[in-house]
């Protein structure tokens, strides 16, 4: 087992490597960074600041990982965020019970990936077209929802889902930890992370393989849905409302960065529900360091799109070879030296 | 199945129809509707949306897509603001430097895309967070314009019969299109693109320079959110930088309900040109309305898209069965219904 583990933090090597620097530049601009303290049974410091922050966005890649690797794209959490929210919102204030207010959420995620997952799956849409449809028509349903407004509710319950706390961490970051474990448990203690492997690598084969490939690209668009929709109710109990127009507002592009930092490839096959965690994590730390520098936030855009066109650089094919040579020449002069002396 | 119905005519005529019964629709109950003032008012609120449509149009022809033109849009703004009112530059020569910018920065992407091999969609968002980015950096908030020449270039219109007036800007958008029209159905270039579209890998086969080919298509894209960007700043005299956010949405969602594959290879200028006018058509209809909110809008917009993508994937299962029929096996085997993926150098989205 701890072989297994060692073996997958060294697959992990580049993501770890970029949330240290994160963390590093973090420690940098504010020192007491790393500072833990306990207080009322509640850890507080700035890495748990990270985790709490950075909970929908790890929600929504841990979805978005098993949909990329299926060659697909999900353009629509953001929107299921906040569609998912004002269902909440509207059900307590509507006089429905919390639980049933949170099932009734849950469900719409469940739905609107059963609606992304149908169109992909059985009309065999281009995925990125398929989640456009929901992505353009999505706030104005929330919008029908939430009758314009920003629905504030006052149900504990559903204010607790972002503001409490359990074995010392805030509930959103166990949320975002249990779904991540959930997940990187069905797909690596089973066989369905080989099956999602298998189609996005090549569906016709897979399908010839005997995998029923409609059924593996519909549920992979079904937990995405159900993820943003856990994503939608954290957002909305933080703010005690559900905001039509910014919950989950480019938040899809997040989750599309942190699966690209966290290496799986956009052409399918390879993904790592771990290491898009990593990645999702590092996009946090870098806002952090940003905000707590007191740099303008806007610049997170622009570093945010270099850190993801130097992976993409790192991943093309047209590189490899390149920084292969580019190794093997240095490792060749190394060599040279070593016989010389 | 007549000559005419084939995939490339027939979305381009349901669109046609669409945008007939929706005004029909819409001068049955507003009769001033009808009126010039209305289409001029139409032209104008929509001229920075068509540009982009056109620009959309060529990209998408190719297999690709572009999700940084709004960003590319508010930086072209922003920095237009800051020529104009913070340099002192002429208006000429600020309009010169953004469309040069911007036609850089779309030789930049599309370098991108034949270089790393990676898919068009990622590689624009990536454009889209440095350009809105860059734009934030510039100024956060809204710049106004107070140079004389450039109110009397917003103010510039053709008057009308009826109280209409074709503004400048609404020329420069209807010239547009026609531009568009011309570079994809009357050049080289535009063969090349439709080629690219078609199948990237038989294109390079055939001697295609896919490379010149996609870093120019994407100049071409960057340039005209450049132009849109000129003429929304010249609609609202003002430069910022959260200008047109979400508006590759729209434009992508005009070029699909214009009968454009998003798949690449199939379509034209003309029936964006039809597509923007629909969701123009649907926001004035609603303004009129005033009852209801805007973002029915939204959920119309949404419905539509999903029609018109259902009927071009029936269209496509269709003429793939009929043309089929005769020589093969009458039911559909899995290998039919599933299109052949694009090869891995097909600049297309995942």
């Amino acid at each position: 087992m701890s072989a297994f583990l060692l073996a997958r933090l060294k697959a992990a090597r580049p993501q770890l490597a970029l949330l240290i620097l994160a963390l590093l530049v973090n420690v940098i601009v504010a020192p007491g960074f790393l500072d833990l303290r306990l207080q009322d049974g509640r850890l507080f410091g700035g890495l748990v600041d990270i985790l709490n922050r950075g909970a929908p966005v790890v929600l929504l890649a841990v979805g978005m990982a098993p949909v990329i690797a299926t060659r697909g794209i999900d353009l629509s959490v953001g929107v299921i965020m906040a569609i998912s929210g004002a269902v909440a919102a509207a059900g307590v204030n509507a006089g429905l019970a919390w639980p049933a207010a949170i099932l009734a959420s849950l469900a719409t995620g469940l739905v609107c990936g059963l609606w992304n997952g149908l169109l992909v799956a059985v009309f065999r849409l281009q995925p990125i077209v398929a989640t456009l449809i929901l992505m353009v028509a999505g706030r104005g349903i929330a919008q029908l929802i939430t009758e314009g407004r920003i629905l504030t509710f006052t149900e504990p319950h559903l204010i607790a889902i972002a503001g409490s706390t359990l074995a010392t961490l805030p509930l959103p970051v166990v949320l975002a930890l249990a779904a991540a474990g959930l997940t990187g448990l069905l797909v690596r203690a089973t066989a369905l992370g080989l099956f999602v492997e298998a189609v996005g690598t090549n569906p016709r084969s897979s399908r010839l393989a005997g995998i029923h490939t409609n059924l593996v690209l519909g549920a992979v668009y079904v937990w995405s849905g159900l993820m943003a929709a856990l994503a939608g109710l954290i957002a909305a109990a933080d703010i005690k409302g559900a905001d039509a127009n910014n919950a989950g507002l480019w938040l899809e592009l997040d989750a599309i960065l942190a699966v690209v930092i966290g290496g799986t490839s956009l052409y399918g096959g390879r993904f790592s529900i771990g290491r898009s965690v990593l990645g999702a994590l590092v996009l946090q730390a870098m806002r952090t360091a940003i905000l707590r520098a007191g740099l303008p936030p806007e610049l997170n855009l622009v570093l945010m799109a270099l850190v993801v066109a130097a992976v993409l650089t790192q991943q093309s094919p047209a590189f490899r070879p390149l920084a292969q040579s580019l190794a093997g020449r240095l490792m060749a002069r190394r060599k040279n030296k070593e016989a010389q002396a | 199945m007549g000559r005419f119905m084939n995939t490339r005519t027939l979305p381009l005529l349901a669109t046609v129809v669409v945008f007939v019964l929706i005004y029909a629709v819409c001068a049955v109950q507003y009769p001033a509707m009808l009126g010039l003032r209305v289409i001029g008012n139409l032209l104008t609120d929509n001229a920075f949306l068509g540009i982009l449509a056109v620009g959309m149009t060529v990209v998408v022809v190719a297999g690709g897509i572009d999700l940084s033109v709004g960003a590319v849009m508010g930086l072209t703004t922003v920095a237009l603001a800051r020529l104009i009112e913070g340099a002192g530059l002429p208006p000429a020569l600020a309009f010169a430097l953004v469309l040069t910018g911007g036609a850089l920065f779309g030789a930049g992407i599309g370098a991108a895309i034949h270089v790393l091999k990676a898919p068009a969609f990622i590689v624009t968002l990536t454009a889209m967070f440095l350009a809105r980015g860059c734009a934030l950096l510039i100024s956060t908030d809204s710049i106004p314009i107070h140079d004389a020449g450039y109110d009397a270039l917003a103010g510039a219109a053709l008057a009308l019969p009826g109280g209409g007036r074709l503004t400048l800007v609404a020329g420069i958008m209807l010239l547009t299109f026609l531009a568009g029209g011309v570079l994809l159905h009357g050049t080289r270039f535009g063969a090349r693109v439709f080629a690219l579209g078609g199948n990237a890998h038989f294109a390079q086969l055939m001697g295609i320079d896919t490379r010149s080919t996609t870093i120019l298509v994407h100049a071409f894209c960057s340039l005209m959110a450049a132009l849109a960007g000129i003429v929304f700043s010249l609609y609202t005299r003002s430069g910022y930088a959260l200008t047109g956010t979400g508006v590759e949405l729209d434009a992508i969602a005009a070029v699909v309900i214009g009968g454009t594959l998003l798949t690449g290879g199939v379509g034209g200028v003309a029936g964006s040109f039809i597509g923007v006018l629909i969701q123009g058509l649907i926001l004035t209809w609603i303004t009129f309305d005033g009852t209801l909110s805007s973002w029915w809008t939204k959920i119309a917009i949404g419905a539509l898209l999903f029609a018109f993508i259902a009927v071009q994937r029936l269209i496509l299962v269709a003429s793939a069965r009929y043309g089929r029929s005769g020589a093969g096996p009458a039911a559909p085997s899995p290998s039919t219904r599933s299109r052949p993926s694009p090869s891995a150098a097909a600049p297309s989205a995942p």
